[in-house]
């Protein structure tokens, strides 16, 4: 599979249909680079036109932000908008629900108008419009499965039922934890906690939330966010059931089944 | 006689309403201190979230229970003001009943409806007591309502309590001097709960009968004025500020945080010093980036101070919170209100505003408490009348950030791999699309 960026495209005189927008975590990070490799190899057997950022792609400025550093955050989306409006991207999609909130709400004021999903909706469209077709009898088939709400995809923009259908789509068992949706809890990376030690406490918020996801029975919990994905896995090391339960996110589950 | 009670009675009124004018109008200044936040935009959108959510309470039915429960008494008390208007008039005019003449049939059916609304207040009182006080339901006990907020509840309840009771005692009384026909108490049909229990009153003498009437009557439009005066100082007042937080409520998306021009235009004309003005404008007047104190915070957020009331919903589902950090979003809404009635009675004494060595964070909030939230917005959501403590948490984190340079060793890590290698750890931005040849 060859992934091009924006830059071979734009020396070839061509336009992707969509930019693949991969985020810090998806880029570095081991365990979520599966995730990003998942998303593009379904773009690439799907036949859509796609391209990356690459080298020239910079954090959002997300964890900055939320953490109070305003000027950080001006610096990062300044230099990303530049970017993507030089080359005239119109279409984004993105795998880390940080990165999308960032572009779909915080980006516009700034210059950023692009038209932006999550990687969930987008395969949620991919397999409504039929050019994602599922494999009868998939890997996932019967099998108990919970998922769990990122917050800045389900609170904090309202997307609850895209990646919902995705998973229907697989023919599983979908057990909701007793916190889900908009009472959904949080993994405990959001507000860039991810980047330093919790506050002294009672537990560590994934580990709270990895003990509700494995009240459910589910063998897997599905996730949307690599953060997430990254907390609930320790959350569910720390409970010693990571033999029995995977934390997957809905593109690994998808790419798996195509 | 009857004279001296109208002219009692007008004193009163006039002075409940009074001092109870000079105190929300202070309350309004206490709002206006903060900076200045334009949201008159989309006024139908506004207008649907008040009848919704204020008028319909429509966020109270997450919680089944207490929904019904606060319904009884929300509904019990709007209605039961319609009454209010009648013993106004009864006391001023020194009339007793003005409308059962002029209502005929209708005027015992609406009394009857009124009383039941008292009694469901009554109960709902009752059993909202019973949940704090015996079955110590978790968020109506938490530690941050040691002290005045859990006197402040107990009292707000106990005092409706009264009213109910004094209301319905002085319907009874009334029912049993109609049956012995004393004059000026008008004949209606039976009230629909206090007819049922005139025996009580058996044995009285006419006399006793009007005492306890009376008695009750004043009792109750003195305890209506009391209560009134009381708001302002208490949790309670949400049943008036609920209405404008709906309306004045965020329009944008919960995840979207307040953008700040100010940094983005120092930014802009860092890269771009083309577009900076062409001569340094007037040395602005130092502004906090972020908020230090409440007058550093939007006035939308000091209304959302005074339209809190205590429930904890949100504090409930903070995740910080739920795992033992010191952080309740509950607390920052009534550290903001103390920290504003504290600068309120500053500029009260002091006809402006007198220094006092203290600010909304340190003094009230600390830094630990801030530094908890994962701004996963659990306590937006959960609000009942849309109070944001999240807007409060980033300014404040925003102040300890850029005034102060104060943030833990591991961010200022990963702002400097940010700001050098263009992602939050410490990878070469060369190996950015390393994965893509893996």
């Amino acid at each position: 599979m060859a992934i091009k960026s924006m830059s071979e495209y734009a020396a070839n005189g061509e336009t992707p249909e969509v930019l693949f927008w991969v985020g810090c975590a998806g880029s570095f990070d081991q365990r979520a680079q599966r995730i990003t490799k998942a998303f593009a190899q379904i773009l690439d057997k799907v036949g859509i036109k796609f391209a990356i950022l690459g080298k020239e792609e910079m954090c959002t400025g997300d964890p900055a932000r939320r953490a109070g550093n305003e000027f950080l955050f001006q610096m990062m989306a300044y230099n990303n908008i530049h970017t993507l409006n030089a080359y005239g991207i119109k279409k984004v999609v993105t795998i880390c629900p940080h990165c999308f909130n960032i572009f779909k709400n915080e980006y516009p004021a700034l210059g950023g108008n692009y038209e932006v999903m999550h990687h969930t909706t987008f395969l949620q469209q991919l397999i409504n419009e039929g050019r994602v077709k599922l494999k009868d009898g998939g890997a996932f088939k019967g099998k108990k499965i919970t998922y769990h709400d990122s917050c800045y995809l389900g609170r904090g923009n309202g997307i609850y039922e895209a990646p919902r259908a995705v998973l229907e789509a697989f023919d599983t068992e979908l057990i909701e934890m007793k916190r889900c949706k908009s009472n959904g809890m949080c993994c405990g990376a959001g507000g860039a906690q991810m980047f330093k030690e919790e506050e002294p406490g009672i537990t560590r918020i994934n580990f709270d939330r990895a003990e509700q996801a494995l009240e459910t029975g589910a063998t897997i919990i599905a996730a949307n966010c690599p953060f997430c994905t990254t907390m609930l896995t320790d959350g569910v090391k720390n409970k010693e059931k990571e033999d029995t339960v995977k934390v997957m996110d809905i593109a690994e589950m998808v790419a798996m089944s195509i | 006689m009857h004279l001296i009670q109208q002219i009692l009675f007008i004193i009163l009124a006039l002075s409940a309403i009074y001092i109870f004018y000079k105190k929300v109008t202070e309350m309004r200044r206490n709002i206006l201190l903060g900076r200045d936040e334009d949201l008159t935009d989309n006024p139908s959108q506004r207008w649907k979230n008040m009848i919704l959510l204020a008028l319909g309470q429509k966020k109270m039915f997450k919680k089944p229970i207490p929904a019904v429960l606060h319904l009884f008494v929300y509904v019990g008390f709007i209605i039961i003001n319609v009454e209010i208007l009648e013993i106004f008039l009864d006391g001023a005019l020194g009339m007793h009943r003005l409308f059962a003449p002029m209502l005929g049939g209708l005027y015992a059916f609406l009394i009857g409806f009124f009383e039941i609304l008292a009694a469901l207040v009554l109960i709902g009182c009752v059993i909202f007591l019973v949940r704090r006080n015996i079955l110590k339901v978790k968020r109506l006990n938490m530690k941050e309502l040691n002290g005045w907020p859990r006197e402040d509840a107990n009292l707000i309840l106990i005092t409706e309590i009264i009213l109910m009771s004094l209301f319905l005692t002085m319907n009874t009384a009334d029912q049993s001097l109609q049956k012995l026909g004393v004059e000026h108490y008008t004949p209606t049909a039976p009230f629909w709960i206090t007819s049922h229990f005139t025996t009580i009153f058996s044995g009285l003498s006419a006399g006793t009968l009007v005492g306890i009437e009376r008695g009750c009557w004043w009792l109750h439009i003195i305890g209506v004025f009391a209560f009134l005066n009381y708001l302002p100082y208490s949790k309670h007042f949400h049943i008036l500020l609920a209405f404008p937080n709906a309306y004045y409520s965020k329009l944008i998306p919960q995840g979207e945080a307040k953008n700040m021009p100010e940094i983005q235009n120092e930014v802009l004309y860092m890269m771009e010093p083309d577009k900076a003005p062409p001569t340094p404008t007037e040395p602005a007047e130092h502004k906090n980036f972020g908020a230090k104190d409440v007058t550093d915070l939007s006035w939308k957020n000091l209304l959302d101070a005074y339209s809190c009331t205590e429930c904890g919903r949100c504090t409930v589902v903070c995740p910080a919170n739920l795992t033992g950090k010191k952080l309740s979003p509950r607390k920052i809404m009534m550290d903001t209100r103390d920290r504003l009635e504290e600068v309120g009675k500053n500029i009260n004494t002091n006809k402006e505003f007198k220094p006092d060595g203290k600010q909304l964070i340190n003094d009230y909030i600390t830094v630990e408490e801030l530094r908890a939230c994962t701004t996963c917005q659990a306590c937006v959501e959960a609000c009942p009348v849309t109070i944001d403590p999240l807007s409060i948490i980033m300014q404040l984190r925003r102040s300890l950030v850029m005034d102060d340079s104060n943030a833990p060793q591991e961010w200022n890590l990963m702002f400097g791999n940010i700001e050098n290698n263009m992602a939050p750890w410490k990878f070469s931005p060369d190996d950015r699309d390393a994965w893509t040849h893996e």
